[in-house]
């Protein structure tokens, strides 16, 4: 345990990614190799079940520390994570321990199905003979959720530099289903497991945004050309009678898309596509927010099977008769998915994304301009004879999105923000003008620099008008851009639309409240949009 | 008649027509120490601990308008007897105890209740009102003796030193810096930015013995810094001299420290929860040494700990101060004096 407390108090001093790396390189050569797997599940977010909840442990803390139930709210809003405020506010441990990661762990999973009084004896033992730091780890570890800024991309290439090995191989290891109970380290690194399981995806090849103009990517005859879909990426895995769907995020969703479950009969064993999981109506794909009423949901009524049916655009194809083609150029795999696809039973749920045909880089762009009419972020550049590499990988895909959507909005709430950016107003609401009144359109994170959120932060300090628990109502004075990707409208906000990701572009200094937009001016481009 | 009041200059005594660290220039101010959200320039006279003097004269060139008192000794301004008790703070800091007609009020200013080696302890002082700070006023902050954490900071000094890379420590100009010095001298040459140096010639003159420190100079060579301890204030911490040093870590000095936020906020390579305010623990302890029936809460986690002295039986109210500006120290010393920003 000590030697992973020190890994994760390296992990969070620095953002820098070679340091992080270096950080995870050291562990992996000091570290007992029992505990390693565990770490590997931990930090790729494959979660035990959680052996006690969240409400038991919490209220175990209160009543340890002797703070009434308000004081440990509020001091869990000044930290920002529930682990460490119960680490901070225990009162000091009586013993010291020091046992290995895998045991904790060990020991944890051994609390499910024990009673409540056996699970709190346990756990307050721990807290008892761990310091702070530990104590924070250990809370971790039950809920088994550790969020660090550790990629999979990062680890797997502090694994791969650790043990000189292949980096996309030890990707698809990790990426397979696996217990860290059942496996060693040199068994996961080797990929023992992966070639008896039916169900591992490949690691998708993700492409860079466009940074500079197309006509630097040289000939147009090089490149194909696809929309971009606003979907969840999605890989359909059909190998022997069985059929897997894996989103982005590396999460098992088969169960979530059953107008896709007759690929399990109609798709050849040994093939695997790359593609878009979206909503598509009559042949149409439609907006983001209407995938979002299927997404993460346990049961699926009708209506929403009737309002949001879905649809998969398929990009590629990576396996074919159980052989990885991903080494074949795209120009070969793209023929070899027209006619997997065309072999289709079913016709108008699995598709071909289209193909853009263009004669000029000009033209393109002028096509892209039309993305958001059908729904697409805007173009994917791809090269004809790229392979389908492991990640990101600047060169071969790029990704050349629209303009975001923009508008001038007046910041009235904020929030302190949570993990890294706890002491610090970050979260902001902002509205815009409806006549005399102010109404809320928008809630955004993210988008200045630490510079900027202090600059923020004093005026919220000397500005707040009202408190209401954690938010502060602020004078009406900095203006922001806001950048989003969409509009629609929404009967659960105030305004009656919603905004799609929307983000800060720009902190306008040079502009007074009185001149931010209307909400007239949104729903005109709401109306505009449909 | 209550002896304190709050007004919008600051905190005012009727019955003594003085202020106590007031924010807005006034006649006759009493300081509790020198931190500059507890000093405005401007005042007519002040009176201060013996210490606070030096520290007022450098950086404000406060001289002929300052009087100063020793701790425990008492004075008379128009009938109200008033007196200093030491607060632990800061060197010369300061509670400022009032008795008028068998009513005691004690300001406290910043205080804590650890003694550092350097700042006179803590001294509780029984009262009928307290005024009090809460900057650390939540159950998550519970200090680690500071031999343990001088013994961290040693060690990250002596790795950093094998590794070739140059240890910077964070620390306010005022009170840290002291306290750090006091401390961590004996094994490296400490050098010190100017602020520090300044403040350290001033406290020498009044008699404060120091370990010995170097005023960092461009004279200095890069290679010997490197094998050294070099102290600077936060607001130079992200400046282009520190990134010019050899392989530089900076390790803040700070009670935010003590939370991973704050910690990860810095960017900074290490951070020491080294704090010169109480903790939880050590403010409910001043408290109640106090026996005051009356607490009034001045800054800091002001509504939160204020509710909970209400709910243990201390009758408690928040008041609206200028002090202690939230997030100061994680931001930087923004009033200190200005000439530290463009070295």
């Amino acid at each position: 345990m000590k030697r992973f407390s020190q890994l994760i108090q390296e992990l969070e001093l620095s953002n820098k990614t070679n340091d992080k790396i270096a950080a995870l390189v050291s562990y992996f050569n000091e570290a007992n190799d029992k505990d390693k797997p565990y770490v590997i599940a931990m930090f790729t977010g494959k979660k035990p079940k959680r052996p006690v909840n969240t409400a038991l442990i919490k209220q175990w803390a209160i009543e340890l520390s002797g703070i009434p139930e308000w004081l440990f709210s509020e001091s869990y809003s000044s930290v920002g994570d529930l682990s460490e405020t119960i680490a901070l506010v225990l009162p000091p441990a009586e013993n010291a321990v020091d046992k290995p990661l895998h045991q904790w762990i060990t020991e944890l999973a051994q609390l499910n199905g024990e009673t409540d009084e056996a699970k709190k004896e346990y756990i307050l033992n721990a807290w008892n003979s761990l310091n702070t730091q530990e104590r924070f780890i250990f809370n971790k570890l039950i809920s088994g959720n550790f969020r660090i800024g550790v990629s999979n991309k990062m680890l797997v290439n502090a694994i791969a530099k650790h043990g000189e090995e292949d980096s996309s191989k030890i990707m698809h290891s990790i990426m397979g289903k696996w217990l860290p109970n059942e496996i060693t380290y040199q068994e996961l690194i080797a990929g023992a497991h992966v070639n008896t399981d039916n169900s591992w995806p490949y690691p998708f090849c993700l492409a860079y945004a466009l940074e500079t103009e197309p006509e630097n990517l040289g000939e147009t005859s090089a490149w194909q050309a696809e929309w971009k879909w606003d979907g969840i990426r999605g890989q359909i895995v059909k190998r022997n009678g069985e059929l897997f769907i894996w989103s982005r995020g590396e999460e098992l969703v088969t169960d979530q898309f059953p107008e896709l479950h007759f690929l399990k009969d109609d798709l050849p064993d040994g093939t695997v596509l790359d593609g878009e999981i979206l909503s598509v109506k009559d042949g149409n794909v439609q907006s983001f927010s209407m995938l979002q009423q299927r997404l993460n949901r346990k049961t699926i009524n009708k209506s929403q099977l009737n309002d949001a049916p879905i649809g998969f655009f398929t990009y590629d194809i990576l396996e074919h008769k159980g052989i990885d083609i991903r080494q074949e150029p795209l120009a070969e795999r793209r023929k070899i998915l027209v006619d997997i696809i065309g072999n289709l039973a079913i016709k108008d749920i699995v598709l071909l994304s289209p193909v853009i045909e263009f004669e000029s880089w000009e033209k393109l762009a002028e096509l892209r301009e039309t993305a958001r009419a059908i729904n697409s972020e805007g173009i994917m550049l791809k090269k004809l004879d790229s392979v389908f590499h492991t990640g990101r990988k600047r060169g071969d895909w790029w990704k050349w999105k629209i303009n975001p959507y923009t508008v001038d909005t007046v910041m009235i709430y904020a929030q302190k923000g949570s993990g890294r950016r706890a002491n610090f107003y970050t979260d902001y609401t902002f509205a815009v003008r409806d006549g005399e009144q102010l109404i809320t359109i928008a809630k955004a994170y993210s988008g200045l620099t630490d510079k900027e959120i202090k600059e923020v932060n004093s005026f919220v300090n000397k500005n707040a008008i009202e408190k209401f628990g954690p938010v502060r109502t602020v004078k009406p004075e900095l203006v922001f851009e806001i950048a989003f990707e969409g509009i629609a409208e929404s009967k659960r906000h105030k305004a009656g639309l919603a905004l799609r990701f929307p983000r800060i572009a720009r902190w306008r200094k040079d502009k007074k409240a009185d001149e931010i937009n209307t909400l007239d001016d949104l729903r005109q481009l709401l109306i505009a949009s449909q | 008649m209550a002896l304190i009041k709050f007004t919008n200059r600051g905190i005012y005594c009727k019955q003594g027509n003085f202020y106590i660290d007031p924010w807005h220039p006034v006649d006759y101010a009493v300081t509790t120490h020198g931190h500059a959200d507890h000093v405005k320039w401007g005042n007519k006279n002040y009176l201060c601990h013996e210490l606070t003097k030096p520290i007022l004269k450098q950086r404000y060139g406060l001289e002929d308008n300052v009087q100063t008192l020793p701790y425990n000794k008492e004075i008379d301004i128009n009938g109200v007897k008033l007196s200093l008790f030491p607060a632990g703070h800061v060197i010369g800091s300061a509670q400022i105890r009032l008795e008028y007609k068998g009513e005691i009020c004690v300001v406290s200013g910043d205080y804590k209740v650890e003694y550092d080696g350097i700042s006179t302890a803590f001294e509780p002082v029984k009262c009928h009102t307290f005024v009090s700070e809460s900057t650390f006023g939540l159950p998550i902050y519970t200090w680690q003796e500071q031999e343990l954490i001088f013994a961290q900071i040693k060690n990250w000094v002596k790795d950093n030193n094998n590794k070739g890379k140059t240890s910077i420590l964070v620390a306010y100009s005022l009170g840290k810096a002291q306290r750090l010095i006091k401390n961590l001298a004996g094994e490296y040459p400490i050098y010190v930015h100017n602020s520090i140096a300044n403040l350290n010639e001033g406290f020498a003159a009044a008699g404060v013995e120091l370990p010995e420190t170097i005023r960092i100079d461009i004279d200095i060579k890069k290679d010997e810094l490197q094998k050294g301890i070099i102290i600077i204030p936060p607001a130079l911490a992200d400046g282009r001299w520190v990134k010019s040093l050899q392989q530089p870590a900076i390790g803040v000095c700070s009670g935010w420290m003590a939370v991973r936020a704050g910690r990860r906020w810095r960017s900074a390579d290490a951070g020491f929860a080294l704090s010169d305010h109480a903790d939880w623990p050590g403010l409910l302890s001043a408290i109640k040494a106090t026996e005051a029936e009356k607490v009034f809460v001045t800054h800091g986690s002001t509504a939160v700990f204020s509710k909970y002295l209400n709910e243990i039986g201390i009758c408690s109210e928040e008041v609206t101060t200028k002090y202690g500006a939230e997030d100061d120290e994680v931001i930087g010393e923004v009033n200190e004096n200005p000439k530290e920003e463009t070295k």
